[in-house]
């Protein structure tokens, strides 16, 4: 049963994320993208487990390198964003 | 009880997800969509920690000060030029992640089928990923050749390579264990499947494959959410997938190819469109400051090449200029110039240019016959009219900015050699065409110095 539910929320999420990018102007392309793929490192929530389980020495490991990897992806993927949409600037805003 | 807070932290953390990536979509509202969006992470972060299963926290807590670290010092000093290529490193680093969180999980107890399954999944989907954006990430900074590689057997070999992974994959999940020689078949040949996906893809076609590793990446940490049985991992990783996808698809739009189409021609490898002849006109930088001192209305089309110039700046200082000369001044770009969605927005932006004068192909194509000069900078493809007239041609179909079609247009190039796809441009030959050689910076500078 637990399979089905994965899959539900599986289906739903992929939806929701169509819904919500559908319409995004080209000039976000870049920061969306980048943003996304702070989201992705995600996956750190789940490298916690494997390297702090010490189930053996490869699984902390490898956790551990996941952990690394998984940070970079988080911390740099959001900075960065911040740093190319503190860019962006409306003409009213603006320079000028 | 711990348990249960941590479920209902995911929810908020995916409500978190789903507004900032819903803000990322308005100008107005991003940079606050992105914060709510690592407020999200943060609170993932802190539930993850308080995990039953983790006993000890030095590993952790080593692990995230380097990556923070180096995370926080790379988006610190990247120039916005190299921006492509940071993306792809961490599009990689996200895949590696979930390759190995994934991986780790096979050296827990519990081995059911449907665990070994999407432990494998996420191990191929992370290395081809990982091994993917790698590549891209050599081809975009220029450490190899950023042209398609193609080979003959091509396709016979990748098929060898789909079904051996199927076959390991089947292997493993007969007899399930973390030291099978299989699992290291299926991790080598999930690497080199990603070497093989993206060295037949020109660096032209870039945005593609940017985008399309990004939705990998998402999809990767989805199949580790199922091997390890976590919500959020499974929740975010869609959202990112799909997000891919999408921007994917918009990229393939804009190059009138489908994806297929991307992932497996090796472009402009079959067709050859007609060559041209006729005669280029040279212009100086003195004759093209007394054009643009006449101008009414001047459009900028940058390209990639003004990202390797690192022209950005001085463009936007001429554009100022005209501006103060009374003169209607616009940047048209189009969906896939440079090397990753939005590359020429983002480098505009940083030089300070509103994006109120940021305009899309389908926005100044209906009114280019009204502008009095089109300035191309390092653009090739995306203003060849081969792409509209010559359906020999390897590009015919592609939506391009009719440039041609404006009173006059200057071309900034370094020399007469073709354009990345290796195609023929008949603009340079137009009659109303002024081709001003030379690095696209050194010459707006010329320019500018006319103005002053």
């Amino acid at each position: 049963m637990e399979v089905v539910f994965l899959t539900f929320i599986l289906v739903l999420a992929i939806f929701l994320g169509f819904e919500l990018i559908a319409k995004v102007p080209a000039t976000l392309h870049t920061p969306l993208m980048s943003g996304a793929n702070a989201i992705s490192g995600i996956t750190l929530a789940g490298a916690f487990i494997s390297a702090g389980a010490a189930d053996s020495h490869m699984a902390t490991i490898l956790g551990t390198a996941a952990v690394v990897f998984a940070s970079i992806n988080v911390v740099g993927g959001y900075l960065v964003t911040d740093r190319m949409l503190s860019m962006f600037k409306s003409k009213s805003r603006g320079s000028r | 009880m711990l348990e249960f807070v941590a479920n209902m932290a995911y929810v908020v953390s995916a409500i978190l997800f789903i507004f900032g990536l819903k803000m990322l979509g308005h100008p107005g509202t991003a940079r606050r969509g992105n914060m709510l969006s690592s407020l999200g992470m943060l609170i993932a972060i802190v539930a993850g920690l308080t995990h039953h299963g983790i006993v000890t926290y030095e590993w952790i807590l080593a692990g995230m000060v380097v990556g923070g670290v180096i995370g926080a010092v790379a988006a610190r000093l990247i120039a916005m030029t190299r921006m492509p290529e940071l993306v792809a490193l961490f599009n990689g680093f996200g895949g590696t992640a979930s390759l190995m969180v994934g991986w780790a999980t096979l050296y827990g107890a519990d081995l059911s089928t449907f665990t070994v399954v999407t432990v494998l999944l996420s191990i191929l989907i992370g290395g081809v990923t990982f091994s993917g954006s790698l590549i891209a990430y050599a081809k975009l900074s220029e450490v190899i050749d950023g042209k398609p590689v193609i080979f003959t057997g091509q396709r016979v070999f990748n098929s060898l390579l789909l079904i051996a992974l199927v076959g390991s994959g089947v292997m493993l999940t007969m007899a399930p264990a973390a030291d099978s020689p299989w699992l290291y078949a299926v991790l080598g040949l999930s690497l080199l499947l990603g070497v093989m996906a993206v060295i037949p893809i020109g660096g032209a076609d870039m945005p593609v494959v940017i985008s399309l590793l990004n939705s990998y990446s998402g999809l990767a940490a989805c199949a580790a959410g199922f091997a390890i049985n976590n919500n959020i991992l499974i929740v975010a990783g869609s959202l990112v997938g799909a997000s891919g996808m999408i921007l994917t698809n918009i990229m393939c739009k804009a190059m009138n190819r489908s994806l297929a189409n991307v992932l497996f021609s090796g472009f402009g490898a079959v067709k050859q469109g007609k060559t041209i002849e006729g005669e280029i006109n040279p212009i100086s930088a003195d004759d093209a400051y007394y054009v643009l001192e006449a101008a009414r209305s001047v459009c900028f089309v940058p390209g990639y090449g003004m990202a390797v110039a690192q022209a950005q700046h001085v463009v936007k200082e001429l554009g100022e200029l005209l501006e103060e000369n009374d003169v209607e001044v616009t940047y048209a770009i189009h969906p896939v110039a440079g090397r990753m969605p939005g590359h020429m927005n983002v480098l505009l932006a940083e030089a300070d240019v509103p994006y109120e004068q940021l305009m899309e192909m389908d926005e100044i194509n209906p009114r280019i016959d009204q502008v009095d000069v089109a300035i191309v900078i390092g653009a090739n493809d995306v203003v060849n009219p081969s792409a509209r007239d010559d359906p020999d041609s390897p590009i015919y179909g592609m939506p391009i900015i009719n440039v041609d079609k404006a009173q006059t247009v200057f071309v900034l190039k370094r020399s007469m050699a073709s354009g990345f796809a290796g195609v023929d441009n008949p603009l340079f030959f137009g009659e109303n065409t002024r081709m001003l050689f030379g690095d696209a910076k050194a010459s707006i500078s010329q320019v500018i110095t006319q103005f002053n």
